[in-house]
């Protein structure tokens, strides 16, 4: 506990600025690491519609990447992948 | 109230039906009021309905000096009797009666208080006429006749209200 | 100019709430409650308030919906009674905790069971440990003018905490009497124009989150905070309440001290049954009997030291509770202010009454019979009921 702000430093009532998680780097939870294969995207961007974290990165309307810093490595957006027979996002360890 | 008075009037709320006794309580003083409970040892009495007397105690605790007003047909003296009341003063008026000539409805209210007025002296009866029918006229903005009806049954009463 | 009119309790809490003129009040009825959200309605239908009425289906979501307002900046009220309070125990706490001064009219009435529609203390003692101010009125005249202090303090920012402003169910939520209203403007202005609230959700130049999960590293931190500023509220209520003296002639405190100067044999008690008892210590004084009442007005902060202050000359002291807390030591008022004595080099001898459940009468026979009691008080038990069949 030693190091946080005392009860005279916090702000009255529990209140923070919003927005702030977007700061907050969740990509170091990951034990699992998407990659994705641009060779095999159909741009459905379902994975985009899947993503609980906002981590799918569309620019122009396209898939173009992830954002590790907030990904968790849930894997919902590999699973989701609809392309076949080999999917274009697979999971595979962090390093 | 308008006369400088402090007033107090607060009903004793039960399981309210049609028909079912019910109490309330006035208190009229000059001097500000602090007590807040009802009524046991009362001045004065009024008895809407003559059917309550014999199924509640409608004099318990009336003060030997007080009065006790009835709407009732019969009189003064046989409430007494109907009552066993010793001491205290009856006064009868059949404010039912009054209420269905002239308002066209049993509304024994408004007479009542006018026999309240008689009785007990308490104020003017030509200020507090006047004062009902300010509020009467506010009431029943599109029913003139109500308010007349009102005040006819008022004048009638406290000219009718007999006592011993 | 002051004006003089018959209004019953819950009347003169809404013609308050008229004059107060919330942005929001969200609220469901519950007797003996029913008139003042009710009144206040139709003044919202009638266009003589600016408030957004939100009709709700339960106190939950009443008391819900007006965090929600007061977190967004809106000043905020509310009215409820028993079990319409104690539908709202869930989110009262999450009020103080947010430091948001929503200010609720509560018409004390008995918890059930049994049902009962009548006064007790129950409903609101069992909320006096959630962090909000808690204000008792003898009368209407005290409801009125409570409502109306209850927002300046419960907005100033060394309090921010939401507060409930009490009567007595049916005793005074129904009982026609003699006040004095204040002018609209003369009320406008001692509140305020609008609550000046430091966050707003609605606020886009500075967003912020309020409410958010504390776990061991936060909550304390944000708790401790709520006792600070009730220890702070006293101090607040006082200055608001000298201000509303100056400006409107009547005078208020934390406790009010009735004939105690010279007082041997001390009654304390809250609400209504103050007035009754004020009868008996006129009429005791009147023989002889050196009787005195301690009125408490605000519950919550607690006037500890006021309380043992005016108590400490005392021989004999009872406590009125209107509430049982079944700690089988007694009521609510009477363990706070006996601990409060204990540090007293001279300790006043103290005996509880519990009287009043669910609407009992307590007349003046009754608190004669409390004083008499005092004269005899080594006889006396602890704790006992009064007006209660055996």
């Amino acid at each position: 506990m030693n190091g946080k702000p005392g009860w005279r430093e916090l702000a009255e009532g529990d209140v923070v600025p919003a927005g702030t998680a977007e700061q907050f780097e969740t990509g170091d939870w990951r034990t699992e690491r998407p990659t994705w294969h641009p060779e095999r995207c159909i741009q459905c961007l379902l994975c985009w519609i899947s993503c609980p974290d906002s981590a799918i990165v569309v620019k122009d309307q396209k898939m173009t990447g992830f954002n590790y810093h907030h990904c968790k490595g849930c894997g919902i957006c590999a699973k989701e992948c609809p392309v076949k027979p080999e999917k274009a996002i697979t999971m595979g360890p962090e390093r | 109230m308008s006369l400088g008075k402090y007033i107090q009037a607060f009903p004793e709320y039960g399981a309210e039906r049609m028909g079912a006794p019910v109490a309330s309580f006035n208190r009229i003083s000059a001097e500000p009021i602090r007590v807040h409970c009802s009524i046991s040892e009362p001045d004065l009495v009024i008895v809407l309905d003559p059917t309550l007397m014999g199924k509640v105690d409608v004099i318990a605790g009336l003060d030997k000096n007080g009065a006790i007003i009835i709407n009732t047909t019969e009189t003064a003296a046989a409430v007494r009797q109907t009552l066993k009341l010793q001491g205290a003063k009856v006064y009868t008026v059949d404010a039912s009666g009054i209420s269905r000539a002239t308002i066209g409805r049993e509304i024994p209210n408004t007479p009542m208080l006018a026999a309240l007025v008689k009785v007990s002296g308490l104020f003017d009866f030509e200020t507090m006429l006047k004062d009902t029918e300010g509020k009467l006229k506010k009431k029943f903005i599109s029913k003139p006749e109500v308010v007349k009806g009102n005040l006819d049954a008022m004048r009638r009463a406290y000219s009718e209200v007999k006592g011993e | 100019m002051a004006k003089v009119v018959a209004r019953t309790g819950n009347e003169a809490m809404a013609e308050a709430m008229r004059q107060i003129n919330p942005d929001v009040v969200a609220a469901y009825p519950i007797t003996p409650a029913t008139e003042i959200v009710m009144i206040f309605a139709k003044y919202v239908a009638d266009g003589l308030v600016d408030t957004n009425y939100v009709a709700v289906e339960s106190e939950h979501s009443a008391m819900s919906a007006c965090v929600g307002a007061a977190a967004a900046g809106a000043r905020v009220m509310t009215g409820t009674s028993s079990q319409g309070l104690a539908l709202m125990y869930e989110i009262l706490p999450i009020a103080a905790a947010l430091r948001l001064p929503i200010v609720l009219s509560d018409v004390n009435r008995a918890l059930s069971g049994p049902i009962n529609i009548h006064c007790d203390h129950s409903d609101t003692m069992a909320a006096r440990d959630f962090g909000w101010l808690q204000i008792f009125s003898e009368n209407s005249q005290e409801a009125y003018d409570g409502l109306i202090q209850a927002v300046r303090i419960a907005e100033d920012p060394r309090v921010h905490l939401p507060a409930m402003v009490t009567t007595d169910g049916f005793i005074i939520s129904h009982c026609l009497d003699k006040i004095e209203l204040l002018e609209d403007s003369e009320v406008k202005e001692f509140i305020g124009p609008e609550r000046k609230a430091p966050n707003s959700l609605l606020n886009l130049e500075k967003p912020v989150s309020i409410g958010l999960l504390d776990l061991q590293d936060y909550y304390f931190e944000h708790r401790l905070p709520v006792a600070e500023a009730m220890r702070g509220a006293k101090k607040v209520i006082l200055e608001v309440a000298d201000e509303f003296a100056k400006k409107f002639g009547r005078k208020y405190g934390l406790c009010e001290a009735y004939k105690l100067e010279d007082a041997e044999h001390v009654v304390v008690a809250l609400g209504s049954t103050c007035g009754t008892a004020k009868v008996v210590v006129d009429e005791l004084r009147s023989k002889g009997v050196r009787a005195g009442l301690l009125k408490i007005r605000v519950f919550r902060p607690f006037p500890g030291e006021e309380i043992a202050a005016a108590l400490a000359k005392a021989k004999t002291v009872a406590v009125l509770d209107r509430s049982d807390s079944w700690s089988a030591q007694g009521g609510q008022v009477f363990t706070e202010v006996r601990s409060v004595m204990f540090d007293l080099p001279v300790k006043p001898k103290i005996i509880n009454f519990i009287y009043g459940l669910g609407g009992r009468e307590i007349d003046q026979g009754q608190i004669r019979q409390v004083y008499d009691c005092l004269q005899k008080v080594e006889k006396q038990p602890l704790v006992q009921y009064l007006g209660v069949r055996e």
